[in-house]
This record gives C-alpha cells, structure tokens and sequence, in this order.
C-alpha cells in the first residue's frame, strides 16, 4: 500500500508542532505527563519516519513522493516536500535521535513545560528541513529551527548558557543571511521572467535540462553563489575557522540538546551543500573543490588536536565533531576533473567519496550523540566533567563504562563499528583526488585513536574514583541504558551491514554526480563560448 | 463665465472629490463631535474614547469599500479637488492601513489608560487629526499638499509627545521635536517654492514633464542654472522627509521624543507618521522621475541608498548601548526606516535605468515590498510598543532590566514580545522577514543597473546579523533572567492579552498563512502599481 505523500510528509513534519500544540495546554506541574506525552510524541514521529522508509523505493533515482501545494504563489513559493536517497537517512537519523533525546530529557529539571514545546518544535523544523525541496522553504525551517535553539541552550544549558547561545544564534544568522542573499541571486536569474524557488528545478537548469527556467546562473554568478551558500553551510556543519560556536554552544547545552546538535544539527551543513550548493552551482563547485578538500583537511586535523588538547570532558567530544565533519567535506568535494573532463574512474571515486561522506554524517550522528549522552549521564551524577578528576569508573559502574566503551569505539572508527566505514570510504577516494592530501587525512585517524583512547583511560580506567560527588555514583539506570543500548547496536549494526544505508542512496548520489558532470560541462560550454566571442 | 467656473467647482468637489476624501471627513466628524460633546453637560460624560474608536472604524469601512471600488478597476488614478489630491489604489491602501492602525491605537489607548477622561477629548483630536494629515500625505498630488499633510501630521504630534505633562522629559522631548520639526519644516517649504518657482507648477503630476520643458537640450544636467535650483529644491524638500522619517543624520528628535513621550504614542508616531512620509517620498519621487532627468533621480536614489546605509548601520549600533527599552526602539525604527528606504532607493535607480520598460515588474515590486514591510511593520512594532506601555502599567518601569523574568509572570506577554522582536530581526516565519526579503530582492535586481546596490545590499544583511544582539537582550532579559524576588507583579487581565495575542498573531501570520500573505502582497502589488499609473496617463 503506498501512502499518501500530502499526508505522510507533512505530518512528519508537523506532528511534533501538534504535540508541541498539546503541550502547552497541559498542566507545567504535571511533569511525568509531559515527558511522557513528549516522548511518544517523539516515537509517533519516528514511527512515521520508519513507515517512511517502507514505503520508500531505493531502486528509483530522484525524488519521490513529491507534494507540491500553492503558499504564496504570487512569490513563486510554493510548499514543496519531497523525499530521495539523500535526505531519507536523514529523517530517519532525525527521528531516531530526537526520540532518543526525549528519553534523555528526563534530566531536565526545570521548566518542564516550556522545554518540551521547544524541543518539539525544533523536531518540526530539522524534519522541515530535510524534507522541503523549496528553496523558500527550506530557508523558513532552517530559521525555525534556530528560534528554539536559542532558548533551549540559553534556558536550561550550563553556566555560561547565554554566551554560547548568542554565539551560536549569531554565527548561524550571519551564514543565513548570506544564504538569503544566495538565494535572492538563484531566484532572480532562474529566469526572465519565470522565476522560482524550487530546488529541482533550479538544479535541472544548472544542467541545462529543465522545462521550467530558461536561464541558469552564469559561470561567474555561480562561483558568488556558491561561495555564499557554502560559507552558510560551513557555519552550520561547521568546519574551521567558523567552527568556534561549536564547542562553546554543545559544551553549555544541556545533554538532550547536545545530542540532537551533534546528532541531527551539524548534519544540516553537509545536507544543504549535497542538497542545495552543489546540485545548484556545479561551476563554482568544480572551482572550489580543492579549496574545499583543503578546508576539511584542515578541520579533520584541527579538530582533533584541539580535542587532543582538552580537559573538559564535553569540549572533548565537541571537538571530536569538528574533526568528524572534517571528513564528510572532504568526502564530498573530492571531484576531480582531468583538463576539464571526468573520466569514469574518477567519477566512481567521487561516487564513492559522496556516500562516504554521507554515511559518515549518519555514523556520526549515533556516535556523537551516543558520547554526549554517556557523558551526560555521568554528569549527572558527580556535575563536573573535568578529565583529570574522573579515573576508575569501571568499577563502580561496569554496565555504563562498557556501553561507552562500544560508542566511543563506534566514533575512533574500530572496523566493526559505523564510524569506520564513513572514514575509510572517504580517504580512499581521497587517494584518487590529491595523495598528499589523503595521507593527511589518513593520519588524522591515529590523532583520532589517541584523544578517544586517551580520554576512556582517563575517565573509565584506573584505581579508583577520587574526584569530588563520589558517594552518589550510582549504576546507569534502565532508561539511560536503553537510550544507550540502542545507539551502540545501531553502531555494530550500521558497522557491519553498511549496506542498509548504502543501499538507500546509492541512486540518488548517482545521479547527483551524473547531475554535476552534467552541470559542469553546460557552464563550460557557457564559457567557451564567451572566450569565443572575446576572440 | 466666472459662475460656470463656481458651477463646475461645486460640481467636481461634490460629485468627485467628496466622495473619495469621506474616510477623512469621518475623521473630521468625529473630531467635532467630540469637542462638542464638551460643551453639553449630558453628554459630556460620555467617554470620548467610545467615540473616537466608532469613527476610526467607521474611517476603516469607508476605506475598505473605496478599496473594493478601486480594486475593481485596475490603474485607476484620478485627481480631485482640481488636481491637489489624488486617488488611487495607493492613496486608498494607506488610507486603510492608517485608520486600522488608529483604530489598534485608540484600542490600545483604552486598555492601558492613558489618557485619563478629562485629557481625552483633546488627545483623541489630536490623535485623529495627526491621522488626517498622514492620509493627506500620502494622496497629495501637488507640492502644497505634500506640505500641507506634513505639517498637519506633525503639529500635532508635537503635541501628543509632550502630553506627559507632569514630566520633565516629556516636556523636553516635545520642545526638542517643536524646535526640529519647525526648522525641518522652514527648510521644506523653502524647496518647495524653488522647485515650483523654477518649474511654474506645483502639481506633481507635471514636474516630470516640465523638467524636460526647462531642460536646453532634453537633458537635465547640473550644468544648468535652474536644473541646480531644482536639484537644490529636492533635497531641501528631503531634508523634511528625512525628518518625518528620522533619517540619520535628521534623526536626533526620534530618541529623545520616544523616551519622554507614553509609549502608545511612540507607537503611533514610528509607524502612522512613518508610513505617510514613505507614502509621499514615493510619489515625490515617482513624480520627479522622467526621461530628461533619469540621470539626475538615479544619482538621488543612490544618494537615498546611501542614507539607508548610514541610517540603519547608525541605528542599530546606536541601540545596543541603550537601557530603557523605548530609547532602544526609537532606535530601531531608526534602522528599520534605513532598511525601508533600500526599497524607495532600488526603485529610483530602476526606474530611471533605460531599461525601465522591461522592469516594470521589478519596479512594482519595489514599491509593493516598502508597502508589505509597512503593513507587517504596523503589527510588529505596536506590538512591541504595547507590550512596553502594558507592562509599565504594573512596574511603572521601562528599563530593560526591569523587564528581568517576565515570562514567569506572563508567559503571554512575554511570547508575543518575542514573536514581535524576531519579526523585527526578520526571521522567518514572522511577517519581518517576508518584508525584507521582498525589499533585499529588489535591491538585488537593482544591482544588475549599478553596482552600488550590490553594497547596498550587503550593508543591510550585515545590519540584520547587528540588530540580532540588541533586540535579543530584551528577550534573554525576559525570558532567561530570573525574575528578582522584589519586583512588582505583573498581571495581565485577559482583554489586554487578546490585544497583544491579536497583534501577534497578524506578525505570525502575515509571515506563514497562504491567504493573508498571498492577500495583501497581491493588494500591495496593485497599489504599487496604480501609483505610476499617473505617469502613464501624463505623459
């Protein structure tokens, strides 16, 4: 039985809003009630997410389930939702996380009432943007979703909550404001006269295969374009030097609200690059690609030195994820071209880099959620986080320190476990693109190995537990070990059958690349000619 | 002869002109209406205010049916009162938006209470006069006219800000804006009568064409002696628009006129006057604009844009530093008249480009654009205004820290003051943000005719990541800070939290519902383009 993509899609999307909508008429004091009705709010959502993925074909290329309905249409806006290979392992990421974040919120304690509607309403627009295919649209739900960022970091995070919440706010509104811009350049020269939003059209025009639009950007506007769109995406994703909110906002955010920042938020920088900067400005992309493998090489790097470096045990993993992202956009811009030309075994290669670089945004949302949980749940017990003091865990807690054993090992990359397949798919194809440039990012993973290993010495192992609060460590309880039980299988699992994730998007990147050579040989042909007429 | 004359005067002003001016003629009435509701002793205690709201809404019906009547006929555009007025679609969409807002005011003003019984009579006449003036401001077709609404709207509003008349700093802040406003007027009229010395009209409608007459060879250049004198009469008469619009650098008034005078009334004067004086600078500007003097209005619009530039950079800064939350607005409607002034500069250059005939869509959606931002402008900033005069009810403050942990005491109050200030930011999925998008698009196709929009453009990003920080605070201070122990209760009774519920509600809504959007930017399209229409006809 195939659903109703009008009902299905939306509903995704606004059935969190709704319980949200709930929420704030029920009682503030009643707060079992509300986790409990936020939470299967959250399950109802992922369930729906799963239906979705049943009822998704992973044979067809290009987007399914399309929903086009009138918004503003005297804007050319339109609401637009669709779904393909790309963005399905997304929303499901998304709901899974978020449900798991609700069960980890039972740590929030106070202002149960105004948290939940928050944390609702942030699912609405993390699902909005990973489903709209408008472009209007798009930007409306990636602005939504700051709105309740803002609060739940500044509300209920750390002691120094506000800083990391402006910071965080303002970093992303300056990369939207940017996107805006970008977005302004696409719709006024989609066309002469028929301009529009909509996402697949505009990239059919980049292509130069589209019905609707007569006029792509030119070679030149796409560089512009592409350069602001990405320095929006960067921000979110985020990759160095725009990466410092990072660590400030997920190191004051409370756990639940990390977990779904490094879990589902980050991947919104990599999404909108595959979704909207690629397909969008294939020119500018094929200009920057270098640039582009350079930046992530750099953050992969970076990132893990600075992890490397640190003694709070959040700022750790926060810097983890910096260099974990390091990764996905080197996996996404190893294009590589020979005098213009792509021939197949490098296509195959970028092939390969794009679905590492995906499966790694993937692998990387249940491992960076999983150790901000386990590192949330040892917070709550002794309320610091100061590596030097931890020591000796093991033994008081056998069941918790095993579990995050498995999800620290899950994002080291151990073979086995998902973060290894993302990694290995990514600096193989990177051989193909710049050897110098694959050997660093392959020494990153020792640098890797040494924080994690480091870090689980330092916390877990040892004597004895001398830091402060040691009389209430107490054994992880049955709600925390599920939220982590979970995440670890997901690890094992997602390590040993890649191809469950693989197999979904495998289309889709296809055609994306096919989509790109496409696009950049239009443009080139655009620029030969101008170099004609010049002479 | 002379009798036919007098014949066909009563005529016209009868059978035309009449029946386009009666929303203002409501106003009118109701002003003699309630002063001589005064002099009888029955009815003088009947509350003024009833009054003064039952002719606001009788002014917005009136208004609401001349829109239907207009609407049906696309371009219409007729003089009336022998050519000192006109109506059309635009004239119609501000008479509408200025009595809604009146009425919201005179509403406002019944739930916060200021004014008291005995002062109402003379507030309300003011109030509804101040109005009249900003109707005639934006359907003025003649440069006396364009005086005329000014002065009438501000005289008034001289008054309405030192209506605190107990205080100190409301006596100051309406002397600073007498004092101002005077010069600012002095300086207007004075361009005026070069450009209609030089030029033998006031009529708008012909200025264009009579450039072209004065013009040696066709086109109008500073080389010539009268092209200057013109040029000169323009900015003088921008020097008062800057005023009514507090643009930098004629903007000092603004603060300190918002922070003596009750915050109904700085409501009321950041949006009703700002929309009439934006209403007359388009026309102004539309009719000035023509073949002959394409170069000279294009280096105006960038000259506008410039100002926009400065103003709302300056605005912005300038509202960081400040602790009373209506210096902090007063600022901000500083930055926000920069951004709306992108819209009037992106028209200038566009529509005085060789390639006008082809952008004529473009255009519209300029004017259409300032139009839409006006009308979300409307609900985001008297929201905001209301909120600030709601609360110094219960705390008798206005300084942002007493504003600490508001959303434990009135969650209500505290939702539609932050739904009011990410409007104003301009994120989605508030009204704000659909307003400047409209505007930043037309500033962008501008860019293709010179490249100075390009950087007008970017300045006015830049400035919406700046106005994040300072209207943030005010949230983080009501939402995030903890109430302290000693403040004052604030309870908020359910009437006056329908009031603000409604206006947030229209911010939420002019930014996400299909109708309402879709319904009045194709409203604000048409008046948009009903205001060229004039030119069409004239030329």
């Amino acid at each position: 039985m195939s659903p109703n993509p009008d009902i299905l899609l939306s509903l995704i999307i606004f059935a969190p809003a709704i319980g949200a909508f709930f929420i704030a008429f029920m009682d503030g004091r009643a707060v079992d009630q509300l986790r409990g009705f936020a939470f299967l709010t959250t399950v109802f959502t992922f369930a729906l997410t799963i239906y979705l993925y049943l009822s998704f074909d992973p044979e067809a290329a290009g987007m399914q389930m399309v929903v086009v309905k009138d918004w503003i249409p005297s804007w050319n806006v339109y609401y637009r939702l669709g779904v393909d290979g790309i963005s399905l392992p997304l929303v499901l990421l998304t709901g899974l996380v978020s449900m798991l974040a609700a069960l980890a919120s039972w740590s929030i304690n106070k202002l149960h009432k105004g948290y939940f509607i928050l944390f609702l309403l942030l699912e609405s627009g993390m699902m909005g943007v990973f489903l709209s295919l408008d472009f209007f649209l798009f930007y409306v739900f990636w602005e939504v979703m700051l709105l309740p960022m803002y609060f739940l970091i500044g509300v209920w995070g750390g002691p120094r909550k506000e800083y990391a919440a402006i910071k965080f706010f303002l970093y992303t509104l300056a990369g939207s404001v940017l996107m805006l811009i970008a977005m302004l350049m696409l719709y006024f020269t989609s066309g002469a006269q028929e301009h529009s939003f909509n996402l697949i059209e505009l990239a059919k025009v980049a292509a130069g295969s589209s019905t609707e639009l007569s006029v792509a950007l030119s070679p030149s506007m796409q560089i512009t374009a592409f350069v602001l769109l990405f320095i929006g995406f960067a921000i979110k994703m985020p990759v160095v030097p725009v990466h410092t909110w990072l660590p400030d906002a997920h190191v004051e955010a409370p756990t639940p609200i990390s977990m779904i920042l490094a879990g589902v938020l980050l991947k919104m920088g990599g999404y909108g690059i595959i979704r909207i900067a690629f397909p969008l400005c294939p020119w500018g992309t094929q200009a920057a690609a270098w640039v582009l493998v350079a930046i992530g090489v750099v953050s992969l790097i970076y990132g893990a030195f600075a992890a490397l470096a640190q003694t709070d045990f959040k700022r750790l993993v926060a810097y983890s994820s910096v260099s974990h992202m390091g990764y996905v956009l080197i996996g996404l811009a190893v294009w590589k071209m020979n005098e213009g030309v792509t021939d197949a075994h490098s296509a195959n290669m970028w092939n390969m880099g794009i679905s590492g670089a995906m499966f790694q945004m993937i692998a990387h949302g249940v491992s960076s959620a999983g150790m901000f949980f386990m590192v949330g749940v040892i917070y709550d017990r002794v309320h610091h986080r100061n590596l030097n003091e931890f020591g000796g865990l093991m033994g008081k807690m056998p069941l918790y320190s095993g579990l995050s054993a498995g999800i620290f090992f899950a994002g080291l990359g151990l073979p086995g476990l998902c973060g290894f397949i993302g990694e290995v798919f990514v600096v193989l194809s990177t051989w193909n693109f710049s050897k110098a440039l694959a050997i660093v990012a392959a020494s990153g993973v020792i640098l890797t190995a040494g924080y994690i290993l480091w870090a689980l010495q330092r916390v877990y192992l040892g004597a004895e537990y001398k830091g402060p609060h040691a009389e209430e460590i107490t054994p992880i309880n049955t709600r925390e070990a599920a939220v982590a039980s979970v995440l670890l299988a997901l690890a094992i699992i997602l390590g040993v059958f890649p191809n469950i994730i693989f197999s979904m998007m495998n289309g889709s990147i296809t055609e994306l690349v096919n989509h790109m050579q496409a696009g950049y040989e239009h443009a080139a042909t655009v620029v030969n000619q101008q170099l004609q007429a010049m002479r | 002869m002379f009798h036919d004359l007098i014949e066909k005067l009563i005529d016209n002003t009868l059978e035309t002109s009449l029946g386009h001016f009666y929303p203002e003629l409501v106003l009118s009435v109701t002003i003699v209406l309630m002063l001589l509701c005064r002099l009888f002793p029955i009815i003088d205690r009947f509350p003024t205010a009833l009054l003064a709201i039952g002719g606001a809404v009788t002014a917005t019906i009136a208004s609401w049916s001349q829109l239907s009547g207009v609407q049906a006929s696309p371009g219409f555009s007729e003089t009336f009162f022998t050519g000192l007025m006109i109506q059309d679609m635009f004239s119609v969409y501000f008479r509408l938006f200025l009595s809604l807002f009146l009425v919201l005011t005179i509403a406002l003003t019944i739930l916060s209470g200021i004014p008291d019984a005995e002062d109402a009579p003379d507030f309300y006449t003011l109030l509804l006069g101040a109005t009249i003036g900003m109707m005639i401001m934006a359907s003025a077709n003649n440069l006396l006219m364009l005086f005329i609404g000014v002065e009438m709207a501000s005289v008034p509003s001289y008054a309405m800000v030192g209506f605190l008349k107990g205080r100190k700093s409301s006596s100051e802040a309406a002397l600073k804006y007498v004092v101002y406003g005077a010069g600012a007027a002095g300086v207007m009229l004075y361009g005026i009568s070069l450009i209609a010395g030089v030029l033998g009209t006031g009529d708008m409608s012909l200025l264009a064409e009579r450039l072209r007459v004065v013009t040696e060879d066709g086109v109008a250049g500073l080389g010539d002696a009268e092209i200057r004198l013109v040029a000169l009469g323009t900015m003088l008469v921008m020097v008062g628009l800057a005023f009514k619009l507090s643009l930098v650098p004629f903007h000092f008034w603004c603060p300190d006129a918002f922070e003596g005078a009750s915050a109904e009334v700085g409501g009321f004067l950041s949006v009703a006057s700002k929309a009439g004086a934006f209403g007359l600078l388009v026309r102004f500007c539309v009719s000035l604009s023509g073949p002959s003097s394409a170069e000279l209005m294009t280096a105006f619009g960038i000259g506008l844009g410039v100002i926009a530039m400065i103003t709302m950079t300056f605005g912005n800064l300038a509202a960081y530093a400040q602790s009373n939350i209506k210096r902090m607005l007063a600022y901000s409607t500083i930055a926000h008249a920069g951004y709306m002034l992108m819209a009037v500069s992106a028209m200038l250059v566009m529509q005085n480009s060789d390639q006008a005939a082809s952008l004529r869509q473009e255009i519209n959606a300029c004017v259409g654009g300032l139009l839409y931002y006006l009308a979300v402008y409307l609900f985001m900033n008297l929201g905001a205004f209301a909120v600030v005069a709601l609360i110094r009810n219960y705390t008798f403050s206005e300084e942002i820290d007493s504003y600490a942990g508001m959303v434990k005491e009135s969650p209500a109050l505290a939702i539609c003051m932050m739904f009011c200030l990410f409007s104003l930011i301009g994120m989605p999925p508030f009204g704000g943000f659909f307003g400047k998008l409209m505007i930043f698009g037309s500033v962008y196709k501008a860019g293709d005719l010179h490249w100075s929009m390009y950087v007008l453009l970017s300045v006015g990003g830049l400035n919406t990541v700046f106005s994040l920080v300072y209207y943030i605070r005010v949230l983080k201070t009501m939402i995030i800070d903890e109430r302290p122990a000693d403040s004052r209760r604030v309870r908020l009774p359910s009437l006056e939290g329908a009031y603000i519920g409604l206006l947030a509600a229209f911010v939420l809504l002019l930014g996400c519902a299909p109708l309402i959007a879709e319904g009045l930017s194709v409203m604000a399209g048409q008046a948009a383009n009903s205001v060229f229409a004039v030119l069409a006809s004239s030329r």
